[in-house]
């Protein structure tokens, strides 16, 4: 009886769960189900076990066909729900059934410096012939612990993340497989240290160059906070989970225009869900995953001890897919993969581990994957016979810094050595000699004192702002307030004085007003270097979302530009740089298929010219939701081109401006070595209203402000604007050194 | 207590009762031409928020050399003595516009009478404050509004990154009245620390912030 009663509460439960997800194309139907295992129920031990066994296995019967039914009307929006309900199984379950042991690190439960993140060093075994092998391997994912209400959700907070790297690290030292399992709504936008976006963009920058597989598996994809444990090798994802650069919810809210504090209508949810494209059909399709592993009718849930069973299966043979893709196999075992390819990996066994080189060939091809990620959603907008002669060019420029910095480098250092060795030996020798007739003319001709001031004014008044633009909203006669001025007592400004005279800046407080982008393009480099690559890449609407279009060429012609980035040649005092400017005007300065490009090759001709790479945000939303995942894509793309440049030895400095938030900020921007702020900027993960409305929790007006960031040490330091040219001068000098950048 | 001063508590409270409004005057900062956007005898809501950063409601606004000004209220109330005549009009710095009758709660009532009648004693720097060891003592061994404080005295320790700096105490002899700050907690510049009574007087606030608490509605 005991074994019935549980099948009736497990019947209980998909029914429950049915209803939960799809009830309303049942109607009635799912009621009377109800009432018969209801009315079962309460005869549970007057009927013989025979009859209760029957109508239980005829209420199974019906059940999954209701489910299957159900399977096939599903539409993205009840992904998500799926997704959030709580009886979707966890990656605790996952732990219990799939692997064979495990060790939980650093917290169990509340008890847990973030209990959204869960890390754990785990064994799986796999039986070859008569042998098991048990390999070792790290897993790291979220945790949303069915309902349990501290778990958040599977939302991490940023020392949550920083967790996650801590033990990726581990692994690495190890040598081990991680495994991370993508099971978030989001990360918890909060920006105490290490703050959100840069922690995020930390461990995106570390898992660009981490030398151990590692394999991601996405449940719940919520935009950044998936990224920060999903650079992997191979993504994969379950059939009824959804990635996604921001919840259906979140992008109504903005598509809607809403007020805070009001709900989207449930038409314009669904309308979001469906046009974000965030199943796993879809994301197969676009290219942001690798491989679907299919679940039960509905999803799986914690009870689905088979799902358990092949997940096992799809996680070996996932690790072998990565490990055998680099490793240098047997003779024997490299033909049958040749010819059999690397799906039949059953009955072979593989180690898991890998050489030094097989190592370097790992990270490549890591690189390499996500280098070629969402490249077909943008359009070069040049004639085939432009773009020949535009690379011919660029190859020409490349021969030659090849030519002088690499074939010729040594040579031509070791002259420099050897020249400055004798020009120091021949300096003794001429001292020696010279010693009596130096004496003797200072005792004739006192030596004079050299005046440098005035060359140091010389070089002041180099780096001071160009002058020679005027800000078209120079050209209104009216005075404007400057909002501190309640508290600093600041007179009203004239703008024709501000715009000009005063570079936007209160002159009392001090308080930055926005200019636009054309000032820092005409004020801050030297004049006529600034020269533009890459313009004619043009964004799309990869994913046919609807109206973007129109919006699309309203930015187009409000701008007279194809994307939301500007890559460009300049210099600064001779000093030439590589410069990517995201600029608001268009689309808000969201990044998306075409931005991340366009950045991109810009990293690699800074990398290739062996120039110092200068990122300024004049201002940046985020990701743009209306490419979907190709817009998440972007982040570790952009923060893998950026690693590469690093490692080559660049200079690469950030520079915020206005408002700069989300994606960006937390991949390519966040992991940058410098990062200065101009004054009155602001920088952050997510704004005051997602912060309110994720953690229900008010925060102060200067909750994003750079000083405030400097605080929390997000930033290394506040430029004023009339300064930036003298500062970035001083940048690139200090921090690039003698030979600018190059180590 | 004496006659005289039941006679004055009386006086107090009556006033109170015939007038618990504080009045604000709203006056233009500077020239400009007015345009009002409350009417006479609206109720407006004052500034609210955790850091102040809700405004309240909008009073009027002000134009000079084509940059228009919004002014909120400061505080709730009810508007009064509001110029009409003005509206539209181009207005000299100063000018009062409106006033903003604010009805005073219990405790803004009782802090008032407290203001008038004891002696504030402000942090003079931004620190952790703790009363003088011998102050201390007295007030637990005879409770707060029973210790006397006399000039020259130590009063309390201003303590910050473990520099500690001794206050003594400088004025009229007087009643440890009331504490506001707590131990080891870090209290801003200007905050009140101590209220301190005339000995003379001591039971003549006591009865007044009594018959406050007890009869204000």
């Amino acid at each position: 009886m005991i074994e019935l009663e549980k099948q009736l509460l497990f019947l209980e439960k998909r029914l429950i769960y049915l209803n939960d997800i799809k009830g309303e194309i049942f109607g009635e139907r799912l009621n009377t189900l109800q009432n018969w295992l209801a009315k079962l129920k309460e005869q549970l031990y007057t009927l013989s076990a025979k009859d209760v066994q029957k109508n239980i296995n005829k209420i199974s019967a019906q059940i999954s066909l209701y489910e299957k039914e159900a399977e096939k009307k599903l539409t993205p929006l009840d992904y998500v729900r799926i997704v959030r309900h709580p009886f979707r199984i966890s990656l605790k379950d996952i732990l219990e059934n799939v692997y064979d042991d495990y060790v939980e690190l650093a917290g169990a439960d509340e008890c847990n410096i973030d209990p959204a993140v869960v890390a754990a060093r785990a064994t799986i075994n796999r039986k070859v012939g008569h042998r098991i092998y048990t390999y070792q391997v790290m897993v790291i994912g979220h945790e949303k612990g069915h309902g349990e209400e501290f778990r958040n959700g599977g939302s991490a907070k940023p020392w949550g993340n920083a967790k996650a790297l801590q033990f990726m690290k581990v692994a690495e030292t190890e040598g081990i497989p991680i495994h991370s399992y993508i099971f978030t709504p989001g990360a918890f936008p909060i920006e105490d240290y290490p703050g959100a976006a840069q922690q995020i963009a930390r461990n995106l920058y570390a898992m660009a160059g981490i030398r151990v597989p590692i394999i991601a598996f996405i449940s719940e994809g919520g935009s950044g906070g998936a990224e920060a444990i999903g650079l992997a090798d191979l993504r994969l994802m379950f059939s009824h989970g959804y990635y996604s650069v921001i919840s259906p919810e979140g992008a109504a809210a903005i598509e809607g225009k809403l007020k805070e504090g009001k709900k989207a209508s449930p038409e314009l949810i669904r309308f979001c869900a469906e046009q974000l494209k965030i199943t796993a059909k879809d994301n197969l399709q676009l290219g942001t995953i690798d491989r679907i592993i299919q679940e039960p009718p509905l999803g799986a849930k914690r009870e689905d001890y088979d799902f358990f069973n092949r997940l096992k299966r799809e996680v070996i043979k996932a690790t072998d897919e990565v490990i055998l893709s680099v490793k240098s196999l047997g003779t024997l075992r490299a033909y049958h993969y040749k010819k059999n390819g690397y799906k039949d990996t059953d009955n072979i066994y593989v180690r898991w581990q890998l050489d030094e080189k097989e190592i370097q060939r790992l990270i490549q091809k890591r690189r390499q994957k996500y280098r070629n990620m969402g490249t077909n959603f943008y359009v070069d907008l040049r004639s085939p016979l432009h773009r020949k002669v535009s690379n011919l060019k660029d190859k020409f420029l490349y021969a030659k810094t090849y030519i002088c910095y690499d074939l010729l480098r040594r040579p031509r250092r070791r002259i420099q050595q050897f020249s400055e060795e004798i020009k120091a030996e021949l300096l003794v020798i001429f001292n020696h000699l010279l010693s009596p007739l130096v004496k003797l003319r200072n005792k004739i001709l006192p030596p004079k004192l050299s005046y440098l001031v005035s060359e140091e004014l010389q070089e002041m008044e180099k780096v001071c702002l160009r002058g020679g633009y005027v800000s078209p909203r120079a050209k209104v006669d009216k005075t404007i307030s400057c909002p501190n001025a309640e508290r600093y007592g600041c007179y009203d400004i004239w703008i024709p004085d501000l715009y000009s005279e005063f570079c936007g800046i209160c002159p009392n407080c001090g308080h930055h007003f926005p200019l636009e982008y054309q000032w820092y393009i005409h004020c801050l480099f030297d004049k006529n270097s600034v020269k533009e690559f890459n313009a004619e890449i043009a964004s799309i609407n990869p994913l046919n979302y609807k109206g973007f279009d129109e919006k699309l060429e309203e930015a187009r012609q409000k701008t007279g530009r194809h994307s939301a980035i500007i890559t460009f040649d300049a210099k600064i005092l001779g000093i030439e740089l590589i410069v990517a400017m995201l600029y608001s005007d268009f689309r808000g300065g969201t990044v998306g298929a075409a931005e991340g490009e366009k950045f991109v090759l810009a990293c690699e001709r800074a990398k290739r010219l062996r120039r110092p790479l200068l990122a300024y945000v004049h201002g940046t939303a985020g990701i743009r939701i209306q490419e979907g995942t190709i817009g998440v894509i972007q982040m570790p793309k952009c923060t893998v081109a950026v690693r590469e440049y690093l490692e080559a030895g660049g200079l690469y400095i950030v520079v915020y401006d206005n408002n700069s938030y989300a994606g960006p900020v937390a991949s390519f921007l966040g992991c940058a070595p410098y990062q200065f702020a101009i004054r009155s900027s602001k920088i952050g993960f997510a704004g005051p209203r997602v912060i309110r409305e994720t953690t229900g929790e008010d925060i102060p007006p200067d909750y994003h402000s750079a000083r405030n960031a400097l605080r929390r040490g997000h930033i290394q330091g506040i430029w004023d604007r009339r300064d930036f040219r003298k500062n970035l001068y001083m940048a690139l000098r200090t921090m690039g050194g003698k030979n600018l950048y190059y180590r | 207590m004496t006659s005289k001063q039941q006679m004055k508590i009386e006086d107090i409270i009556a006033e109170y009762k015939r007038n618990p409004y504080q009045v604000f005057t709203i006056s233009t900062p500077h020239t400009g031409i007015v345009s009002l956007k409350v009417t006479k005898g609206q109720k407006v809501q004052g500034t609210t928020g955790k850091w102040l950063e809700r405004k309240g409601t909008l009073l009027y606004t002000l134009v000079r050399q084509g940059n228009e000004k919004r002014f909120y209220a400061p505080i709730d109330g009810e508007i009064t003595d509001l110029d009409e005549s003005l509206d539209g009009q181009f207005v000299e710095a100063k000018t009062p516009l409106m006033s903003i009758k604010h009805k005073l709660s219990k405790e803004e009532a009782i802090n008032k009478v407290l203001e008038k009648f004891l002696e504030i004693y402000n942090a003079p720097e931004t620190a952790k404050y703790y009363l003088a060891p011998e102050l201390y003592q007295k007030i637990e061994q005879k409770g707060l509004k029973k210790a006397l404080i006399n000039p020259g005295e130590e009063l309390l320790i201003m303590s910050r990154m473990k520099r500690d700096v001794v206050l003594n105490y400088e004025g009229r002899p007087g009643i440890i009245y009331v504490i506001y700050f707590k131990p080891n907690t870090t209290v801003n510049q200007g905050d009140p620390l101590l209220g301190i009574c005339p000995p003379e007087q001591l039971e003549f606030i006591s009865h007044l912030v009594k018959r406050i608490y007890l009869e204000w509605e």
